[in-house]
């Protein structure tokens, strides 16, 4: 258990390269950068976790009870914002493909070849 | 490459990858077993100098509340960006008039009619949706939330709208040019209230209110300020978003589903 | 602690959210003067912030949370020289990309200069900050704006494919980025550089080499170093010209920046009884990059494509420079980045005015047209020999210094290196001139190998039969400033000193974590021989003359003569540069997997 939370984190990073590799399709491929995303949230969560802490929220709470590292959770909810808004720029740019193109498939474009 | 070369390249250095990862990843603590010192540090002052009892927020918005106005303008800037890549080209803008409700049921792709059940529910949820935004906004210094939270569930809140009825209404309610200038006030906000602190305590985002009492609404000074112009600025932002988008479905319905 | 640190990156952002609330209401006149005061103002707060530092790097604690017993709370700016002097020059390009668009794009309203400024916050932002997140969020801030801005012709599949092509390659660097960060979080329970790097101290494990590794290679693809560089040739033969300007003559270099900020700031402790292995890694890197760069260069007809690939040529140069791991190299790296961004910039702007004047930037379908335009001609002839790195242009000192730094640990066959780039990538400048400006060599007909015309689109409304005076004078004023730091007295030990503010970790910890006094010294003067640097140097530029006429003239050879060793590798060559994402991100996998195997192997021989 003590390591299986930075196996997720390894595994997501690189299932997310492999999709973007393979894919045929530009909205699927941003997805699997998603993915790739939430590798990185996997590994912040459990830099910070702390066996037994209680959520750094004090209510109810006497401060100075252990808690887990808020900052890497702080750090997460940025990371999240990030995410949201590069995709909604991706898909942005895959739309006005599809619409001037008509492809969504990688395979497909060879305009800048060479 | 072809796909297969593609495919093979990959796995072959996808594994070596994963040997270099695991290798750092080695070097860590086990999982559960922090060691500090940063999130120690806040966790124990956290709640004495600022008045919070959600460390996260104070890391958030005063910490490194400098990271959260790069993250906001993140933000601000992929949907200025959004606009700009979903903006009307100029032969669309000429085949602009139309009756937009009826655009939105174009024969090819007729979105079905929705139902009595879908109507009452998705309306009947939109008052308790704006409430439920406000207080997450509002409680940020207090329970996990805060103005990035609280604001994508006040942007919410014009979609159901969109479900329920059409575009046309969703439009009616939300004016473009209100939401824009909402956005970059928000923006705008954020900036400000950094500022304040600037002139008052010769560092930029210090906190100049009064911090009130810990674990009442009031508490976290500035903290509450920033949230509220956070909630403002990511309601307008996802609101422009979802406008830019349902555009260009618009558009690509009317060309036949191209 | 000073109070105009914040402002380099408040100024742009505050005038970027005002032109946004105003879109519907301000003129456009209104707008593009609002932005380019504003960005007159940052520079010149940026100016003031370099001066402040040369007594000493100035700090800024935002929230004033200022560190206790060695723990830093908040973020902090760390201003020294070098950050400084990156955040000048980044708003003199800006500067000079906002008044070239006055005539430009009728129809792109305030947003475009919401995201350019928003692109000016961001950079100064990432060039000041002394906090690892930050950093990722500057990162990330920059690469907003720069997205939208490279998609702007949104009516051209190319353009949307190299957009998203970049925006794809570049997340995924920023996502190693932040796994790096991480993993250095877990080690040592620190954002703040100086904090890190005192944590950590001299210890080189897995973690440490893994984090260096991804932290690495997440800023070498925003650089475009090899594997990494092949979205930067089609964002470039797509973007707007303007944006072209900051993307090739700031933005990339920025990346590189970042990496020696990083280096010296938090692993130079690790890898201090390792600094051979990391070199033997940086030069080759830098050595392929810089060869496949130059080779490809000459081989394109698209204008914007061909400078592309000139960047990524002399990006390969700047990872040499920061490979020798010497002051001298760094104030050489310095230089360089200013005199390559000042000559590149004037370069794009001189195809964006082709572009305007005769709807194309097709060099043999520009075939002898240009020949009126005699100013701008001169204008691109200089501006290709200051790419040549010809003594009197501000690209000779940086390479000066970074071979003569080289050649102090026994590395002086990097020379070759700089040859061969300058005289590939100034000969095919000095091609694209003969053949656009002189008429010289064929038009359509001429030989290419392979070389692929990509359509581009218009970018002003009409096409004008003058040239408009804001459109050239940026052009002429950016290489004239590239002579002027060329020839300026002073300026090599000012770098030099810079570098060793860089480069002095003791002193930095101590100035960030203890508000220590650490006044910079400055450096020593030194007179290194001259004789052989400038032999070399007009070598490479009348070589580069050569190359160019030779390849306009009847003795070129023809297609079917080339031998065929060559036509095979230049064939390869152009087919890995296939504008797939996925064969893009399967070569950024093999990047950081072989950057991590060949260090690790390398550090363990040892």
């Amino acid at each position: 258990m003590s390591f299986f939370p930075y196996l997720v984190a390894a595994w997501l990073f690189i299932i997310g390269l492999y999709g973007i590799v393979t894919s045929r399709n530009f909205v699927h491929l941003v997805i699997c950068l998603a993915v790739l995303q939430s590798s990185t949230y996997v590994l912040l969560l459990s830099i910070g976790y702390r066996v037994g802490g209680v959520a750094p929220v004090f209510v109810g709470v006497k401060v100075g009870t252990p808690a887990v590292d808020p900052v890497v959770q702080a750090l997460m909810l940025t990371d999240i914002v990030v995410e949201a808004t590069v995709v909604a720029l991706l898909l942005a740019l895959a739309l006005q493909l599809q619409k001037h193109a008509n492809t969504l498939d990688p395979d497909k474009l060879k305009a800048l070849e060479g | 490459m072809k796909r297969r070369a593609r495919l093979g390249f990959f796995l072959l250095s996808a594994a070596a990858f994963a040997g270099v990862y695991l290798w750092g990843l080695k070097g860590l603590p086990p999982v559960g077993h922090y060691r500090g010192p940063y999130g120690d540090v806040l966790n124990r002052v956290a709640t004495y100098e600022r008045h919070v009892t959600d460390v996260v927020t104070a890391v958030n918005f005063d910490y490194r509340g400098f990271d959260t106005l790069g993250e906001e303008f993140i933000l601000f800037m992929s949907v200025i960006g959004g606009t700009v890549l979903l903006r009307r080209q100029r032969e669309e803008e000429k085949s602009e008039r139309r009756d937009e409700s009826l655009a939105d049921q174009s024969p090819e792709r007729q979105a079905p009619e929705p139902s009595d059940a879908t109507r009452v529910l998705t309306l009947a949820l939109v008052g308790p949706l704006v409430v439920f935004g406000l207080y997450i906004v509002a409680h940020g210094q207090l329970t996990p939330g805060g103005g990035f939270q609280g604001g994508v569930v006040l942007a919410t809140a014009p979609l159901l709208v969109y479900l329920a009825g059409n575009l046309k209404k969703f439009k009616q309610i939300t004016s473009h040019t209100l939401m824009e200038v909402a956005e970059a006030v928000g923006a705008a906000g954020y900036l400000a209230i950094g500022f304040a602190g600037l002139i008052v305590g010769g560092s930029y985002l210090r906190n100049v209110a009064a911090l009130g009492t810990t674990g009442m609404i009031n508490s976290g000074g500035t903290i509450a300020f920033i949230n509220l112009a956070t909630g403002l600025e990511v309601a307008a932002g996802f609101v422009l978003l979802l406008y830019a988008f349902l555009e260009q479905t618009l558009e690509i319905r009317l060309r036949g589903g191209k | 602690m000073s109070t105009l640190a914040p402002l380099p990156v408040v100024i742009p952002l505050s005038v970027a959210a005002l032109l946004a609330a105003l879109n519907k209401f301000l003129h456009r006149r209104i707008s593009e003067a609002l932005s380019i005061l504003a960005t007159i103002a940052t520079g010149v707060v940026c100016g003031e912030l370099l001066l402040q530092s040369q007594i000493q790097p100035v700090i800024h604690w935002f929230g004033g949370w200022t560190p206790r017993a060695g723990v830093a709370l908040g973020i902090s700016f760390v201003i020294d020289p070098i950050g400084a002097g990156a955040a000048v020059f980044t708003s003199l390009l800006v500067l000079a990309a906002l008044v070239f668009s006055l005539h430009y794009f009728d129809t792109v309203g305030t947003l475009f200069h919401v995201l350019m400024l928003g692109f000016l916050g961001a950079m100064c932002g990432f060039t000041l900050t002394g906090d690892v997140f930050n950093l990722f969020v500057f990162f990330e801030l920059m690469s907003a704006s720069a997205f939208a801005l490279c998609g702007y012709k949104v009516e051209e599949p190319e353009s949307m494919q190299g957009a998203l092509n970049f925006a794809i390659t570049n997340t995924v660097g920023a996502l190693l980025v932040l796994s790096g960060i991480g993993l250095l979080y877990g080690r040592t329970g620190a954002l703040n550089m100086a904090q890190i790097g005192r944590t950590l101290g001299g210890r080189l494990d897995g973690l440490v080499i893994t984090a260096f590794v991804f932290i690495m290679a997440g800023f070498f693809i925003k650089a475009a170093v090899f594997p990494f560089h092949f979205w930067l040739a089609d964002a470039h033969a797509v973007a707007p010209t303007p944006v072209c300007v900051l993307f090739s003559g700031i933005m990339v270099e920025l990346g590189i920046y970042a990496v020696l900020r990083v280096y010296w700031t938090i692993f130079d402790g690790p890898f201090a009884a390792h600094r051979w292995d990391l070199r033997a890694l940086l030069l080759t890197v830098g050595t392929i990059t810089a060869v496949i760069g130059a080779v490809m260069c000459f081989g394109q007809r698209h204008i914007k494509r061909l400078l592309a690939f000139s960047t990524v040529s002399h990006v390969g140069l700047l990872t040499i420079g920061f490979g020798v791991l010497k002051a001298g190299a760094l104030a050489g790296v310095a230089l360089y980045v200013v005199g390559h961004g000042l000559v590149k910039a004037a370069l794009f702007l001189v195809a964006g005015l082709l572009l305007h004047r005769f709807s194309s930037v097709d060099e043999l379908e520009l075939h002898g047209r240009a020949r009126n335009l005699r100013a701008t001609g001169i204008v691109f002839f200089a501006a290709a020999l200051g790419l040549a790195s010809m003594p009197g242009f501000a690209t000779f000192r940086g390479e000066s210094g970074i071979i003569d730094a080289a050649g102090s640990i026994g590395q002086g066959w990097v020379r070759a290196i700089f040859f061969f780039s300058g005289v590939l990538t100034a000969g095919a400048v000095l091609r694209v001139w003969g053949r656009v400006f002189r008429g010289m060599g064929k038009g359509e007909e001429a030989e290419t190998a392979g070389a692929k015309k990509i359509k581009e689109g218009r970018e002003t409304t009409q096409p004008s039969y003058g040239i408009p005076a804001v459109m050239f004078a940026p052009a002429a004023a950016l290489v004239l400033l590239a002579i002027a730091i060329g020839l300026a007295p002073g300026i090599k030990n000012a770098a030099r000193t810079a570098a060793s503010v860089m480069q002095g970790r003791a002193g930095y910890q101590a100035r960030v974590l203890e508000h220590a006094w650490v006044p910079v010294v400055p450096a020593q003067e030194e007179n290194t021989p001259m004789g052989k640097g400038l032999a070399w140097s007009f070598a490479t530029t009348a070589a580069g003359l050569f190359l160019a006429f030779l390849s306009l003239s009847s003795y070129w050879p023809r297609k079917h003569m080339l031998t065929r060793p060559v036509a095979v590798a230049v064939r390869g060559l152009r087919s890995i540069h296939s504008g797939h994402v996925g064969d893009y991100v399967a070569f950024l996998t093999f990047g950081v997997a072989a950057f991590g195997v060949v260090l690790a192997a390398l550090v363990h021989l040892h």
